[in-house]
């Protein structure tokens, strides 16, 4: 195996994608969105609910590449138990962490174990990948209902919202 | 262009087998490494590479022909035209068509049937009337009929395929009704590889009075093709996907449909006199040629068919059907493969997915190997949702495709198990 692929495919990930956590719709959801990506067909529901302006719990479902299924599962992890304002920051340092030129280094301070998909800079058409769950989580907190798309804008689910391109 | 082909053809011999390394040789791009690996490309039902003879086509006209064409009384503009008419002609011969005013020149596929919906289809259909077209069909060959639908309030009606993704031809009597004006099919599959059988399609259709389109983007790069045995009444396909270059394609329409359609779009060269008060339209085909055609690519298309032609498509054929065969059990073998569609009839094209590993997995991970292959749903969404999968990866072979890439792939597809390991 190459060390990009290592990079792109470290166990950590490898295990999200064979057991994804909270992989299942839930219930007394107060927020949930849909993404697609038309490129590859990768499809996924986001389900978060908010009690006192906290994320008390998010969860997922859907199916897709071990990289966005892998981003789902630790996503729906790491923001669990945050603030809306610590959600949405951590979705602006993952964002800025994909797409950042693959030399600049990533924040594992701020983002802890979801530096890992610094991996995907090597592989920009996978960076779509790794974004979806995160896009989608956003249209979800934004209680915009309907399908985030990976396509179109640089950050669709910011610029346009729900249901823009299908 | 005559010169190189005329060199394959000495290369490879009148009715010798075809020699795929001298072929190789032909097309510059297949020498080069990708992340230090030799190029295996494995996607040409997306796009073919170029010969040097089509690269040199296209150097030699921006270098000694450049000119409009139809226009001017100066020597430039009269060669320009010589060549971009010789390459309506070449196109004609090629397709087996009757005459070069059959041919009209558009940027691909796509435009084809949107011109075939807007100015056949369009006035022809109303409320209730019905298109068919098939489960099999390529986006490209669903959404203009949608629209076309959706301005004139006709309905689309699908040909089922069964689960080897092969048409289930039965139900067609039971689906070209009174209300049917049009079937639009496509000739060859580009996400299974399924070959249609067209020419009964054609006569069923005809015998209910209904005209038929063919879209044959996956097919002229594969086997040989004539519209007139066919009896289709239109036919459509890309050159860069017959190693032409992007941006130029073909519709052939019979000429009494073509002369019954007004013009697609509007502007010069479709003319034949304008006022304010009025405009009459040009002659077929060039009524459908709004604006300064692409000259150089319908010249780069051309040599791209005299290049097929020189090689001969019977020996494309059997190189590709031993490539077929030799992939479908070399893949079939590799641990945790399913492939997806099992026509009788099937190009060189195989569509697989893998047990518990997504095919975007595969796609990046074997490029890492040099092996380029397309994952996805090959814009067949509804295709794919019959066939129960999100997706698929597919290897798409050409003419330069060898047996010793088919192990360069399944070798690849052993990396990607020991990643899933």
């Amino acid at each position: 195996m190459t060390p990009e692929l290592r990079d792109l495919y470290q166990e950590v990930i490898l295990d999200h994608n064979r057991r994804p956590r909270h992989f299942h719709v839930l219930q007394d959801a107060s927020h949930r969105a849909d993404g697609y990506n038309p490129l590859c067909g990768d499809r996924l529901t986001v389900y978060v609910q908010v009690e006192d302006g906290r994320v008390r719990e998010a969860s997922f479902q859907g199916s897709g590449c071990a990289i966005s299924k892998a981003s789902a599962s630790m996503m729906t992890d790491a923001v669990s138990g945050k603030s809306l304002a610590g959600a949405r920051s951590l979705f602006e340092a993952f964002h800025r962490m994909v797409t950042s030129a693959s030399d600049a280094p990533a924040d594992p301070a701020e983002l802890g174990k979801l530096a890992v998909f610094a991996g995907v800079r090597e592989f920009p058409a996978r960076v779509k990948c790794a974004s979806l769950a995160w896009h989608t989580l956003l249209a979800a907190l934004r209680a915009d209902s309907g399908t985030v798309s990976t396509e179109g804008a640089d950050e669709p689910a910011v610029a346009r919202g729900a249901g823009g391109h299908r | 262009m005559r010169g190189s082909s005329a060199a394959v053809l000495r290369a490879v011999g009148p009715g010798a087998a075809l020699d795929v390394e001298r072929v190789r040789r032909d097309f510059p791009i297949l020498r080069q490494h990708v992340r230090g690996k030799p190029l295996v490309y494995l996607d040409n039902a997306a796009t073919t590479q170029k010969p040097q003879a089509v690269i040199d086509a296209l150097v030699r006209f921006y270098t000694t022909e450049n000119a409009n064409v139809h226009r001017g009384v100066h020597q430039l503009s009269e060669r320009a035209t010589a060549s971009f008419e010789r390459a309506r002609s070449t196109v004609q011969r090629f397709l087996g068509a009757g005459e070069p005013s059959e041919i009209v020149f558009v940027r691909g596929a796509t435009e084809g049937i949107n011109l075939v919906a807007q100015s056949f289809a369009r006035l022809r259909l109303a409320p209730g009337d019905e298109v068919l077209i098939s489960t099999l069909e390529h986006h490209s060959n669903i959404v203009p009929w949608q629209m076309v639908c959706q301005q004139t309030g006709a309905r689309l009606k699908v040909i089922p395929v069964n689960d080897r993704g092969e048409l289930v031809v039965e139900e067609l009597d039971s689906l070209l009704g009174n209300r049917t004006r049009l079937v639009s099919i496509v000739h060859v599959s580009n996400a299974l590889g399924t070959v249609n059988p067209v020419r009964e399609i054609v006569a069923r259709a005809h015998a209910r009075g209904v005209p038929v389109l063919v879209d044959g983007a996956q097919a002229v790069s594969h086997l040989p093709v004539d519209v007139r045995a066919l009896d289709c009444d239109f036919y459509v396909f890309s050159g860069h996907k017959v190693f032409g270059p992007t941006g130029i394609g073909v519709l052939y329409a019979k000429r009494p449909l073509l002369e019954a359609m007004p013009p697609y779009q509007g502007g010069g060269d479709m003319i034949s006199s304008v006022t304010f008060e009025r405009t009459d339209y040009n002659r077929i085909p060039y009524r459908f040629e709004a604006g300064t055609p692409d000259i150089a690519g319908a010249i780069g298309l051309a040599a791209a068919l005299d290049y097929v032609t020189a090689v001969g498509l019977d020996r494309i054929h059997a190189h590709e059907r031993n490539l077929l065969d030799y992939a479908t059990s070399r893949l079939a073998s590799v641990p945790g493969v399913r492939l997806v569609g099992a026509a009788a009839e099937r190009a060189a094209i195989v569509s697989f997915v893998m047990d518990g590993i997504h095919p975007h997995d595969i796609g990046t991970i074997v490029d890492r190997d040099g092996v380029a292959i397309r994952t996805g749903h090959h814009c067949c969404q509804p295709l794919m949702h019959r066939l129960g999968v999100d997706a698929t990866a597919r290897a798409s072979f050409a003419v330069y495709n060898t047996a010793a890439e088919v192990d360069a792939l399944a070798a690849a597809l052993e990396h990607v198990r020991e990643v899933f390991a």
